[in-house]
């Protein structure tokens, strides 16, 4: 029972003083899932990602990654367990090259050890061709090779977007989460992503959450869709199941 | 002639403290370019470094030791070992408690971990000046009849011992992996976390840095100047302040740069105008920068992150 789920969400709040911007919100996503969140713009996606990925502590309710609780510990300790995400806007390290902003995301398994990374043993040296090696990979995988000494913040938008991406990559995660990955990308870009997606789960066995806007895009590679309105759950299913639900439907046009 | 030499001699003067603002400066930069914070303690750590070097020296000696390599040695390893125990304790017990509260109240804070630390000080080491001994006395002596510039080792040792740290920790920040997390840290603090970074071991190592070199500063200027008082880490905190902002706060070559200029301009007012204007000029010129360029030489202007 406990293996079928890598993340479960239990009882889930968020409260901003007087406002409960997430209320009771329960989720569960499977090994290898794509498992999509929306919802109306405000509806409380974007702090549902906060509180699983440790940016905000929730009020009350659970946060279980394959089990181990997560809600209390910090944001790093989380990303150590293996969730990572990323944000509605690019969040790259803007002044670092391509290359340093996929080492740096590295760092969690090259220092657990603090001195180490003081004293220039064969180890360290050894451990930074890896983080090369790996880096280098992901560069090749989002097609950035060419551009691995430029500063990030000079990319293109739809580079940046990629290169975050292969910044969580590289951290070897089992739940990547990304926050609206398809905002300001054109339809071209917006395809390359629907694939690098499936081919994230399909050849990574990498599980998915994703929030979006892009109906086109969830509805092609989510395997189950939650809806949230007003920080309540609204409904689950598969995207067939979500787009016939009236209640979806109406929160989304408005009741008549 | 003699017009260039004293020229000459000015540039060295100043060139000697400016790199002693410059180590302290340091410090302040990299803290505010992590935190955005400015650590007002910053410059008791500096004096708590040179009573640290002046307890090793004079200790030493007294025991019979007499290579003057061997103290020098002793005494900065200890003094950085004993300052970086500080700056990593201030930053534990003064800051972090406060670190998601307003900006006013890290401030408040520091302010009262300086008082504290130059109160404890002088509880420990009373309030007198202490004479520190001139491990390398003499110098060089050249130039014309009328006017001979003089070059004292010490000065050399500064010039040198500062760029070889500067040197260090310029490798430290742009090759090491540490220093890599450093420069995430800087740019975005919340993504870096959410990355796997330990923000608060970074944010820790950048205090214990800052004060291992502003102990550095302690141990060269106490030899340089002679005397230690529990009072010394005010006004060189305050023109170490200055030097970063002039260079440009969470630059660390700006703090290097603002460092050199401003010992270089108290050195030409104190000899052409007159050493009492040493401090007019030092703090005009903070006034001067920070209305005509607040982000200083080096730095960026900052934008308001939304």
């Amino acid at each position: 029972m406990a293996e079928s789920k890598l993340l479960s969400v239990r009882n889930l709040s968020m409260r901003f003083g007087g406002l409960l911007a997430v209320d009771q919100v329960n989720m569960e996503v499977r090994p290898r899932e794509v498992v999509s969140i929306i919802g109306p713009n405000g509806a409380g996606k974007t702090t549902v990602f906060n509180c699983i990925s440790g940016f905000y502590r929730p009020t009350s309710g659970e946060v279980l990654f394959e089990g181990r609780p997560m809600h209390r510990l910090p944001g790093f300790k989380i990303a150590r367990a293996g969730m990572v995400r990323t944000f509605q806007n690019v969040r790259l390290f803007k002044e670092m090259t391509v290359i340093e902003n996929l080492l740096v995301a590295q760092h969690m398994q090259a220092e657990r050890n603090l001195l180490k990374g003081l004293l220039l043993t064969a180890g360290y040296r050894r451990r930074e061709s890896e983080l090369m090696d790996r880096a280098a990979h992901w560069l090749e995988r989002v097609g950035l090779v060419d551009f691995a000494n430029r500063e990030a913040g000079n990319l293109a938008y739809g580079q940046q977007r990629r290169l975050e991406i292969a910044r969580c990559m590289v951290t070897r995660p089992r739940l990547l989460m990304l926050d609206e990955p398809a905002a300001g990308l054109n339809p071209n870009e917006t395809r390359d992503l629907d694939r690098m997606i499936v081919q994230l789960k399909e050849e990574e066995g990498i599980t998915v959450l994703l929030i979006e806007h892009d109906m086109s895009l969830v509805m092609g590679i989510s395997d189950r869709i939650y809806v949230v309105n007003q920080g309540k759950p609204l409904a689950e299913g598969s995207p067939e199941e979500v787009r016939r639900n009236p209640e979806v439907i109406k929160a989304y046009l408005g009741e008549e | 002639m003699d017009a260039t030499l004293y020229l000459l001699q000015q540039v060295i003067n100043g060139l000697t403290i400016g790199s002693t603002y410059a180590l302290i400066a340091i410090g302040y930069t990299m803290v505010y370019g992590i935190i955005g914070m400015i650590n007002f303690a910053h410059g008791e750590i500096y004096m708590i470094g040179t009573y640290i070097a002046f307890i090793v020296i004079t200790g030493l000696a007294m025991m019979g030791v007499d290579s003057t390599l061997f103290l020098i040695v002793a005494a900065l390893l200890v003094s950085m070992i004993v300052a970086s125990a500080h700056g990593f304790a201030v930053e534990r017990v003064a800051y972090r408690p406060v670190r998601g509260s307003k900006r006013l109240i890290a401030l408040i804070s520091a302010i009262g971990m300086s008082i504290f630390l130059q109160n404890y000080m002088r509880l420990a080491q009373g309030s007198r000046d202490k004479a520190i001994p001139n491990l390398l006395p003499g110098g060089w002596e050249f130039g014309g009849d009328g006017f001979a510039v003089n070059l004292s080792y010490m000065q050399v040792i500064i010039f040198f011992v500062t760029l070889a740290s500067m040197g260090v920790l310029a490798l430290f920040i742009s090759r090491s992996r540490l220093g890599r997390a450093c420069r995430a840290c800087s740019q975005d603090r919340g993504m870096a976390n959410l990355l796997g970074i330990n923000t608060d071991l970074v944010i820790s190592m950048t205090f214990v840095i800052g004060a291992a070199l502003a102990a550095v500063a302690g141990l060269l200027l106490g030899m340089y100047y002679g005397v230690v008082n529990p009072y010394i880490g005010f006004l060189a905190g305050l023109k170490a302040f200055t030097a970063a902002v002039l260079g440009g706060i969470g630059s660390i070559p700006g703090a290097m740069l603002g460092g050199l200029i401003l010992g270089i301009a108290e050195a030409l007012t104190g000899g052409y105008l007159s050493t009492e204007y040493k401090d007019v000029v030092a703090f005009g010129l903070l006034i001067l920068i920070l209305l005509f360029r607040p982000w200083g030489i080096l730095g960026k202007p900052e934008v308001e992150k939304i």
